[in-house]
C-alpha cells in the first residue's frame, strides 16, 4: 500500500516538474508553428536566461540592493529581456537565412548554435565549468495538510508558471499579435498577402519562446538552488520530447507532454524506489515508445506530408 | 602563333593513378611533418600550408582528379593509403602518443562511414553514434572479461550487439521522419548514458576495465619486438588493427553506394514518396542502412576499448555524437574523401594545437554551424551519382 501523502508529494512534486517542462515545450512549438524549424539552441538559451539571472542577483548584492521582492522582479524580468533578444539574434542570424535549406540543417545548425552557447558559458563565466550556488529568494514557510507538507515557495512558482501559461494563451488568443502568429504559421504566404510582417512576426514569436525559457531556468535555479552549464541540454531535449509527444505546432499539446513528461518521470522513481535514477531512462523509453505508436505525437501534426 | 595555342592549350594527361601515387606521397609528407612539428608556430605555419595546398588543389582540378581515383581505382588506392598509414606507424613506432592519434582517427574514419551510410545516404539521422561506439565498447568490455572467450571474436561482436540495439529503435526510427525521428535517437542517447550511470552491473559512473585483444596468445597490449634490441610501441596492433577495420568500412560504404542498394538510399533520401512510387521499399532499405551502420559504428566502438582498457560513461556522451555528426557535416554529407579530410581536422587538430585544445567544441560548433550557413555542401561536396553508360557525374 502506497503511502497518500507519499504519493500527494509524488504529485506536487511532478506537478512542479510538469509546469518547466511544459514552459520549455511551448517554445519549441510555437518555434515550430510559425517556420516549421527545430530550434535546438533552445535549451542553451534557458540555460543563459538562469546565468543572467545569477549575475543579477550577484549584481544585485553587490550594490546592497538584495531585497527579496525586489531581486525576484528582476531576476525574471532581466534575463527574460536578455534571452527575447537572444532568441531574437538567433532566428535573424541562423533561422532566418535557412529559411531555404533542408529541415534538419536548421536543426543541426541551432545545436551547434546552442553547444556555443553552453561552451561559451563553461569557458568564460567565472567559474562555469562548477555547479554554482542559486539564492533561495521565496519565502519557504512550509504548510502541513495533514502529512503532506507544503512548501510555500513551490506554490509560488507553480502558480507563476500557470498564470504566464493562461497570459501566453490570452496573447495568442485575444491580441492582433496572437492573430499574427496563428496566420503565419497556419499559412504564412497567405498571412504576408494579408499584410503580416512576415520577419517580424517570426521575430516576437522567438522573443516570445525565449523569455519563456528563461522563466523556466529561473524556476528550475530557485526551486533546486543550484544551476550547472549543462542543465540546458538536459532541459532542452525533454522540452523537445514533451513538444514532440504533445504534436509540435500545438501549443496545448506541448503543455500536456510536459505534465506527462514529469509523470512519467515521477512515476518511474515511484515504481522503482530501489534506484530512482532509472527515471530518465523509464520516461525516455516511454517517449521511444509513444514515438513508434503515433508517429506524429499524441495530437496528431495537422496535415502529415507538408510542402 | 597557332602552334603556342596548340602547345600551351592543355598539359598532357597523367595516367591516372599516377595522380593517386603523387596525392599518397604528398599526403604522407604532410602528414609527417605534422605529427613532428613540436612548437605552435610550426603546426600554425604547416596549416597555413596546408589550407593553401587545399585551396589551389580545388582551383586547378587536381584535388577532383584525385577524388576520381580514389573513386575507379579503390583496390590500388586502399593499398596506397595502407602502405601510408603502415608508413607513419613505422616511423613513430615509439611513440604511443602519435600512435594513439593515429588509431583514434581511423576509429573516428569507421564511425563517420557508418554514420554516412544512415544519414549520408538513407537520410536516417543518428544522433546517437557515440551510444552504438559505447554498445560495442561495452560488449566488448564483458566479453573479453568472460574466461576462453576469443578477444579477436569481441570486435565483431561488439559490431553484432550494437546493430541488434539498433534494431530496437528501427520500429519508431521507420515510422518518425525528420525532427520525430530525431527526438528519437536522441533519446536513445540520453537513455543509454544514464542508464550506464545507474547500472551496476557495467560499472556505473567509475566504469568498466576492458581485456585486452590476443590472438593465440599473441598479447595485443604487450610492446612489440620486431628484432632484438629494438621495442615499438604496443599501439602498433592496433594501428594495424584499426586499419583493417577502416579500410573494411571504407569498402562496405563504397559497394553500397555504388549498387542498386545506394541507388534507392539516394532516392529514399531525397523524396519517400517517389521513391515509393517507384517500388523502392522505404523500410527496408532504412532498416539496412540503419543496421549496417551500427555495425561499423559498434565495431570500432569494441576495438577502442580493447585498446584503451578502461571505459566509462563520459566517454560516450551526446557531446561525442555531436563530434561524429561534426566529421560527416565538416567534411560534406555522403563524400566519403570529405570524411576523410574532416576525421583529420577534428582528431589531430586539437591534440597539435594545445592553443584550441581547451576550446575544441566550441571551434567546431562554430565551424559547422558557418559551414552549414555558407557552404552547406561541405569541405569535398560529394560528386553528382554517375551512372553506367549514361550521363551523370564522374
Amino acid at each position: 500500500m502506497v503511502d497518500a501523502a507519499l504519493l500527494a508529494q509524488h504529485a506536487v512534486n511532478a506537478l512542479m516538474l510538469g509546469i518547466m517542462y511544459a514552459l520549455v515545450a511551448v517554445g519549441f512549438t510555437l518555434f515550430f508553428g510559425v517556420l516549421d524549424v527545430i530550434k535546438f539552441s533552445h535549451g542553451d538559451v534557458l540555460t543563459v536566461g538562469a546565468f543572467t539571472g545569477l549575475t543579477v542577483w550577484l549584481a544585485l548584492v553587490a550594490v546592497d540592493l538584495a531585497t527579496p521582492w525586489l531581486a525576484v522582479a528582476l531576476l525574471v524580468l532581466v534575463p527574460a529581456l536578455a534571452t527575447a533578444l537572444l532568441g531574437a539574434l538567433i532566428g535573424r542570424f541562423v533561422v532566418l537565412p535557412l529559411k531555404g535549406a533542408p529541415p534538419l540543417n536548421v536543426l543541426l545548425a541551432t545545436l551547434m548554435c546552442g553547444t556555443i552557447l553552453r561552451e561559451a558559458i563553461r569557458l568564460f563565466y567565472p567559474g562555469g565549468a562548477n555547479p554554482k550556488p542559486f539564492p533561495a529568494l521565496l519565502p519557504t514557510t512550509a504548510y502541513q495538510l495533514g502529512n503532506l507538507n507544503l512548501r510555500l515557495d513551490s506554490v509560488l512558482l507553480f502558480l507563476t508558471g500557470v498564470a504566464i501559461v493562461v497570459a501566453l494563451h490570452l496573447v495568442i488568443n485575444r491580441t492582433r499579435l496572437g492573430l499574427a502568429i496563428r496566420a503565419v504559421a497556419q499559412d504564412a504566404e497567405i498571412a504576408r498577402v494579408m499584410g503580416i510582417d512576415h520577419v517580424r512576426t517570426v521575430l516576437i514569436t522567438f522573443a516570445i519562446g525565449s523569455a519563456l525559457a528563461a522563466v523556466a531556468g529561473i524556476m528550475h535555479g530557485l526551486y533546486y538552488n543550484e544551476i550547472n552549464f549543462s542543465m540546458g541540454l538536459l532541459l532542452g531535449v525533454i522540452g523537445f520530447s514533451s513538444a514532440v509527444v504533445g504534436g509540435l505546432g500545438n501549443v496545448y499539446g506541448a503543455i500536456l507532454g510536459g505534465f506527462l513528461f514529469a509523470f512519467l518521470q515521477t512515476l518511474g522513481a515511484m515504481a522503482m524506489p530501489f534506484a530512482s535514477a532509472y527515471r530518465d531512462v523509464f520516461a525516455f523509453a516511454v517517449v521511444i515508445a509513444i514515438m513508434a505508436v503515433r508517429p506524429t505525437g499524441l495530437i496528431a501534426e495537422r496535415g502529415v506530408e507538408r510542402a | 602563333m597557332m602552334d603556342a595555342t596548340v602547345r600551351t592549350g592543355r598539359p598532357p594527361r597523367l595516367p591516372v593513378l599516377a595522380h593517386g601515387i603523387a596525392a599518397t606521397v604528398l599526403v604522407g609528407l604532410y602528414v609527417t611533418l605534422f605529427l613532428e612539428a613540436e612548437s605552435q608556430s610550426a603546426v600554425l605555419g604547416l596549416l597555413a600550408v596546408g589550407a593553401a595546398a587545399a585551396v589551389v588543389a580545388a582551383r586547378s582540378g587536381v584535388g577532383t582528379r584525385v577524388i576520381e581515383v580514389l573513386e575507379h581505382h579503390p583496390v590500388a588506392m586502399g593499398l596506397l593509403a595502407a602502405v601510408l598509414v603502415l608508413m607513419e606507424t613505422w616511423l613513430f613506432a615509439e611513440r604511443h602518443f602519435v600512435l594513439l592519434m593515429i588509431t583514434t582517427y581511423l576509429l573516428y574514419v569507421t564511425v563517420g562511414l557508418g554514420l554516412t551510410i544512415q544519414f549520408g545516404y538513407a537520410g536516417t539521422l543518428n544522433f546517437a553514434g557515440a551510444s552504438f561506439y559505447g554498445v560495442g565498447s561495452y560488449t566488448a568490455a564483458v566479453l573479453t572479461a568472460v574466461p576462453g572467450f576469443p578477444p579477436l571474436l569481441a570486435i565483431p561482436a561488439g559490431g553484432l550487439v550494437a546493430a541488434v540495439c539498433g534494431s530496437l529503435l528501427v520500429a519508431p526510427v521507420l515510422r518518425t521522419r525528420g525532427h520525430y525521428a530525431a527526438v528519437v535517437s536522441i533519446a536513445f542517447a540520453l537513455l543509454f548514458k544514464t542508464f550506464l550511470e545507474v547500472n551496476e552491473v557495467l560499472g556505473g559512473p567509475q566504469g568498466l576495465l576492458v581485456g585486452s585483444l590476443s590472438v593465440a596468445g599473441y598479447d595485443f597490449a604487450a610492446p612489440l619486438r620486431p628484432w632484438p634490441g629494438t621495442e615499438w610501441s604496443f599501439y602498433v596492433h592496433h594501428v594495424l588493427a584499426a586499419l583493417l577495420l577502416a579500410l573494411f568500412a571504407y569498402a562496405v560504404a563504397r559497394r553500397i553506394e555504388h549498387s542498386w542498394l545506394g541507388l534507392a538510399m539516394d532516392a529514399v533520401r531525397m523524396d519517400e514518396i517517389a521513391a515509393a512510387c517507384f517500388g523502392v521499399g522505404i523500410e527496408r532499405t532504412k532498416v539496412v542502412a540503419f543496421v549496417w551502420g551500427n555495425m561499423l559504428i559498434g565495431m570500432a566502438g569494441a576495438l577502442y576499448a580493447t585498446m584503451v582498457g578502461f571505459i566509462a560513461p563520459n566517454n560516450f556522451t551526446f557531446a561525442d555524437s555531436l563530434i561524429f555528426l561534426s566529421i560527416l557535416l565538416l567534411g560534406g554529407l555522403g563524400s566519403r574523401p570529405g570524411l576523410l579530410v574532416a576525421a583529420a581536422v577534428v582528431v589531430f587538430l586539437p591534440e597539435k594545437l594545445q592553443l584550441i585544445q581547451e576550446y575544441r567544441f566550441l571551434l567546431f560548433s562554430a565551424l559547422v554551424l558557418v559551414m552549414l550557413m555558407f557552404r552547406p555542401e561541405g569541405l569535398v561536396p560529394r560528386p553528382p551519382r554517375g551512372y553506367p553508360g549514361g550521363g551523370g557525374g564522374p
